[in-house]
């Protein structure tokens, strides 16, 4: 048992290094600091297979949620190179990056949902941003808020939900335009441990179907319940673990 | 250019109960700005074209004919005859296209507005006047004409219009530039509006112009809805401020009209001067539309 571990773990160290150079995401010695104070994101360096699924772990204030924003564009690093989908941040064009963004999907920890709007136009938003036309918005929302148990909300704004209806909503925003990437920082925090494993169930359906998934969780019982390598943050600083799959 | 639905919540900020207001009043003040310049402006035109190319000579009446009495009358028979000369004179000068001399009753109606219409020929020493029209381009000798006027009918006057006539324009000219400095100033003051309103916008809608942005949002997606609300403001803020102006100015118009006099000169609007001012709210609608997307175009370029 342990021998077969051991062989999975390099594999996997193997397949990391392998698509190093064609990775999703791939940090390169990043660091992070805001305005003059320390860094918070020390050396990082990292990258994530096309169709690979981490969990992000580490204590609160280790770095998680700056890492993620990192990783959706969100922020620029100090110093340190990110790429995305095989293009330079740094290099890449202002006007370009929205072409890049609309490949990530993101489940933010503050869920961000627009308050003034419905349940659906919420969902529906990256769709419109993208100028998908409303009949194939029409259908593919319906169906997605079926999925997260949203259908009988579709008018409703999200301040009138619960906190877990919430967390629902921001997923299905998240998910709805099928992202090569997606990242979530703590998504299942709000809800029940039958809801996070049915969630977990559709980030993993996702994967399966060759999303690259990104999740930072304190939530150790499902990290070992679904057995994904893990991305381990301490004091700034990253190291990977390997998982059970 | 703009959108009508919009994710920002830009309908339920403050902004959008002053901003129409604000450009109501801009209107307001901008019509009767270039109404007063597209008078003034066809009022120099009229005086232009109907004032060159003409001479007035004055023969004043012979003092024999002021003091009245028993040699009042001869007096006023050789005043008459040196009006014929003069006229006779003047129609012999090349490059006057015609002469002729306008009657006491003529005179009469043109100092109508300031003596009443009580006067009577004879009770007042009126100079005569001869209405001279030059050819077109013609060039005339102003010190030779009234040497051989002054010949001819001794105290004729050359009244050239040429010199009032310039000072005047110049007058109008003048005031209709002031005109249209102040609606410089006014659509600067509505870019100005437009552009603080804008960005206090941005500020209120940060975290969700944010959020359109990490989704994938371009600025132009995020401009667009900016825009589209400026120009639905800056109609509605036109049309009440042209519905505020037009009432204003049919109420000058009709005061000016009440006094019925020729004192004041003839200031009105034609068919493309009033089509003109109903454009307005338009033009200023798609100033404030282009200013808001702009000034959101400049603010979000500095976003990652």
């Amino acid at each position: 048992m342990l021998l077969r571990e051991r062989f999975r773990f390099i594999l996997r160290v193997c397949m990391v290094v392998m698509n190093s150079e064609s990775g999703v995401v791939r940090f390169e010695n990043v660091g992070l600091r805001y305005g003059l104070g320390p860094e918070v994101l020390q050396d990082i360096s990292f990258s994530l297979a096309p169709g690979s699924f981490h969990f992000l772990v580490g204590s609160s204030g280790a770095g998680k949620s700056s890492l993620l924003k990192l990783m959706y564009l969100a922020l620029k690093p100090s110093r340190g190179l990110i790429s995305l989908f095989g293009r330079d941040i740094a290099t890449t064009k202002r006007g370009e990056l929205p072409s890049l963004r609309r490949r990530v999907g993101v489940v933010f920890q503050e869920f961000r949902l627009l308050r003034h709007l419905s349940v659906f136009d919420n969902v529906a938003l990256p769709l419109r941003v993208a100028g998908t036309r409303e009949a194939e918005i029409q259908k593919n929302v319906a169906e997605l808020l079926e999925w997260v148990g949203l259908h009988d909300h579709l008018e409703a704004r999200p301040p009138t939900l619960s906190g877990g209806q919430q967390q629902r909503l921001a997923i299905a925003r998240a998910v709805i335009a099928r992202p090569k990437l997606l990242i979530a920082d703590e998504p299942t925090g709000n809800v029940d441990d039958a809801m996070a494993l049915r969630l977990m169930h559709l980030f993993d359906e996702l994967n399966k179907l060759g999303t690259t998934v990104v999740i930072a969780t304190h939530n150790k019982t499902l990290v070992e319940k679904l057995g994904h390598p893990c991305l381990g943050l301490t004091d700034g600083q990253l190291q990977l673990t390997a998982g059970r799959g | 250019m703009f959108s009508r639905r919009t994710d920002l919540q830009l309908d339920r900020d403050q902004l959008g109960g002053f901003l129409p207001w604000l450009i109501a009043f801009m209107v307001f003040l901008s019509v009767l700005a270039l109404a007063g310049t597209l008078a003034l402006n066809q009022l120099a035109g009229r005086w232009d074209t109907g004032m060159s190319g003409t001479l007035t000579v004055q023969i004043k009446p012979s003092a024999k004919a002021i003091a009245g009495g028993a040699g009042a009358k001869a007096a006023r028979a050789q005043d008459e005859k040196r009006l014929r000369s003069a006229v006779v004179a003047l129609k012999t000068t090349s490059g006057v296209a015609s002469a002729e001399a306008l009657s006491e009753q003529n005179l009469l109606t043109l100092l109508e507005p300031w003596l009443g219409g009580g006067a009577v020929a004879g009770d007042l020493p009126l100079p005569r006047l001869i209405d001279v029209q030059l050819e077109r381009g013609a060039e005339i000798d102003m010190a030779a004409l009234q040497n051989k006027l002054t010949a001819v009918a001794p105290g004729a006057v050359i009244d050239d219009h040429g010199v009032w006539l310039a000072r005047l324009i110049r007058l109008v000219r003048t005031v209709e530039a002031l005109a249209l400095a102040v609606l410089a100033f006014i659509a600067l003051a509505t870019v100005g509006t437009v552009i603080f309103t804008t960005r206090t916008g941005l500020a209120i809608h940060q975290d969700a112009i944010e959020v359109l942005h990490l989704i994938g949002a371009h600025d132009s997606y995020i401009a667009r809805q900016f825009a589209g609300r400026a120009l639905a403001l800056g109609l509605k803020g036109g049309i009440i401020g042209l519905l505020l102006a037009l009432p204003t100015l049919w109420g000058i118009g009709a005061l000016a009209d009440s006094l019925q006099s020729g004192l004041l000169p003839d200031l009105s609007l034609g068919v493309t001067h009033w089509m003109t001012l109903l454009v307005l709210p338009l033009t200023v609608a798609v100033i404030a539309m282009v200013t808001a997307r702009m000034t959101v175009m400049k603010t979000l370029a500095r976003m990652l």
